[in-house]
């Protein structure tokens, strides 16, 4: 029993941190951005030399843990911000849709260019080895990494939340990401704010890069892809730009594909998806707005 | 003496004359009126006053100054504020936090904006509210954080648009006190545009009347309480295709 809480938990943490880095950026410019998935992928991938191998040629991998993680993260900032500069800041005043497209064709030239490094071979790769031992809690045999999974997760979300509620970088990205006319109007510097949420969200993508690659041993140019569907229905069902609503939706979500995987029976498992798909889609009918219904995408300036 | 003041502004939305030639001044410590039936204008006077609109034609000054060319927190910076039509709060946000971030883009420091955030709500009598989210806010309340943020960083004219709409008439008076402090205690120019006109005459020194983007009529209340023109832009049916103007003149 408590092995099931601590799966839902697990990759309901990985879901809330995705949704989180999808609703920041939605939040302040209206952008659904689809190329998260890829930044991902690129955040972890850059810790390789390009090769075809199957085995992965470390580069900055062999780094201890103290420095591989921030690398990681300041990888995935970089890349986000990056992307901004050179892409989105351009569509600044294009429709969603435009920059919905123009963010898929940036998605797949992140992922052709990793493909064209390292070829679409998973690798195999042993990050953070140590995490894989189990430990054993209340009875029940975790891998030590699942545990630090959430540990990770919850801090993560309580440095985000006092960030945003303490700091005056936060408070203008309260104010940007409900209503960003009305913020720049008032004077909120709204490049530094747009950049800030492409940094946070980048470093997020990073996060959950390291965290999916030392769970599953493998690297794969398509590995943002899976999180990514998963964390952009949970930004839906979390009512799209809401932050709370976002993580919510995540760890819902996680809990929900857990509980199938577990409950339903063995012949129906291997269409998990399907029924928690279903579940969205009954979510939806129910409630259009998603979960927590934020206010700016429906009152603009 | 310093003022604000619109200079021959016309503004044309793809031919279509919004304003045409007005001609407007505020200073500080006054309360001016602004009223005009729908369509008149007024929301884009408004506009133009403070740099969300740039007028075809004339210029707006502040002390003699053209203000063409700034941006609306440019503008905000020179102590011109506003509020707008509904309020337009961050409705997440603690009403404190609406002011503060005011003040932050105004370019305080964190802790000046809390601090003058909290000083002004407790001068509009509303500091109980600060911990409150703005989107649960009753109308009233609302309108009052409103004209609260508009106040940081003591601007010295606050343009007000339709501040009393949908207000009962005990809510009305209350607002009228309001602004009456806001000129007298806080010296600030005040420009307050209204569909509620006897709230208008009963506050203002002065009183424009727009009608189809033109001024028909200015002065004391009185003048314009007893105004053929006015009555007739009022009165007259609001589908006349001609400029009132003109309409009048045929009258006549």
């Amino acid at each position: 029993m408590l092995q099931i809480l601590f799966d839902a938990l697990s990759l309901g943490s990985l879901y809330a941190l995705g949704a989180l880095g999808i609703a920041l950026i939605f939040g302040v410019m209206r952008l659904v951005n689809f190329a998260h998935g890829d930044v991902i992928a690129f955040s972890v991938f850059a810790l390789l030399w390009p090769s075809t191998d199957a085995l992965a040629i470390v580069f900055a991998g062999q780094l201890p843990w103290y420095l591989l993680i921030p690398f990681v993260l300041i990888v995935g900032a970089l890349l986000s911000v990056l992307c901004e500069i050179v892409v989105y800041r351009r569509f600044r005043h294009a429709s969603p849709a435009t920059m919905m497209i123009a963010s898929f064709a940036l998605g797949f030239v992140i992922r052709y260019f990793l493909l064209m490094l390292f070829t679409s071979r998973p690798k195999s790769i042993s990050l953070l080895p140590a995490l894989g031992q189990p430990v054993e809690i209340f009875g029940a045999r975790l891998p030590l990494l699942q545990l630090i999974t959430i540990v990770a997760t919850i801090c993560i979300l309580l440095a985000l939340t006092l960030f945003l509620r303490r700091t005056r970088f936060g408070l203008e990205m309260r104010a940007a990401a409900e209503n960003f006319s009305m913020a720049r109007m008032l004077g909120v510097r709204a490049n530094n704010v747009i950049m800030g949420a492409f940094a946070i969200s980048g470093a997020l993508a990073g996060a959950i890069a390291l965290i999916f690659g030392s769970q599953t041993g493998t690297l794969d140019i398509q590995m943002g892809a899976s999180v990514m569907l998963m964390a952009f229905i949970a930004t839906v069902i979390g009512g799209l730009g809401s932050l709370p609503g976002a993580v919510l939706a995540g760890f819902l979500l996680g809990a929900a594909s857990v509980v199938m995987q577990v409950f339903l029976p063995i012949d129906a498992r291997p269409f998990r998806d399907a029924f928690v798909y279903g579940a969205v889609i009954l979510v939806l009918l129910f409630s259009p707005q998603g979960l927590i219904s934020a206010r700016g995408t429906k009152e603009r300036v | 003496m310093s003022h604000l003041s619109a200079e021959t502004v016309s503004v044309a939305f793809a031919g279509l004359t919004a304003l045409s030639a007005v001609d407007l001044q505020i200073q500080p410590g006054r309360i001016s009126g602004l009223i005009g039936p729908n369509g008149a204008g007024k929301t884009t006077l408004v506009n133009v006053l403070t740099g969300f609109q740039s007028p075809t034609e004339g210029a707006v000054k502040l002390d003699g100054a053209s203000l063409a060319g700034l941006k609306p927190h440019q503008v905000r910076r020179k102590g011109i504020a506003r509020t707008f039509q509904g309020g337009r709060l961050f409705r997440d946000l603690a009403v404190v936090d609406n002011l503060e971030v005011t003040g932050v883009g105004l370019g305080m420091s964190r802790r000046a904006a809390v601090a003058e955030a909290e000083a002004m709500l407790e001068w509009m009598g509303i500091g109980v509210l600060g911990d409150r989210i703005a989107g649960t806010l009753p109308y009233t309340d609302e309108r009052r954080v409103a004209i609260g943020r508009a106040l940081m960083g003591r601007p010295s004219y606050i343009l007000l648009d339709e501040p009393a709409a949908g207000m009962s008439g005990p809510e009305a008076a209350e607002l009228s006190a309001l602004i009456r402090r806001i000129a007298h205690d806080l010296g600030c120019g005040v420009l307050l545009i209204e569909h509620n006109v006897g709230l208008v005459l009963g506050l203002c020194e002065h009183v424009v009347v727009l009608d189809s983007g033109a001024i028909i009529e200015e002065g004391a209340p009185a003048a314009i309480r007893n105004s053929e023109k006015v009555r007739h832009a009022y009165m007259g049916t609001a589908a006349d295709t001609e400029p009132p103007v003109e309409a009048l003149e045929v009258a006549q």
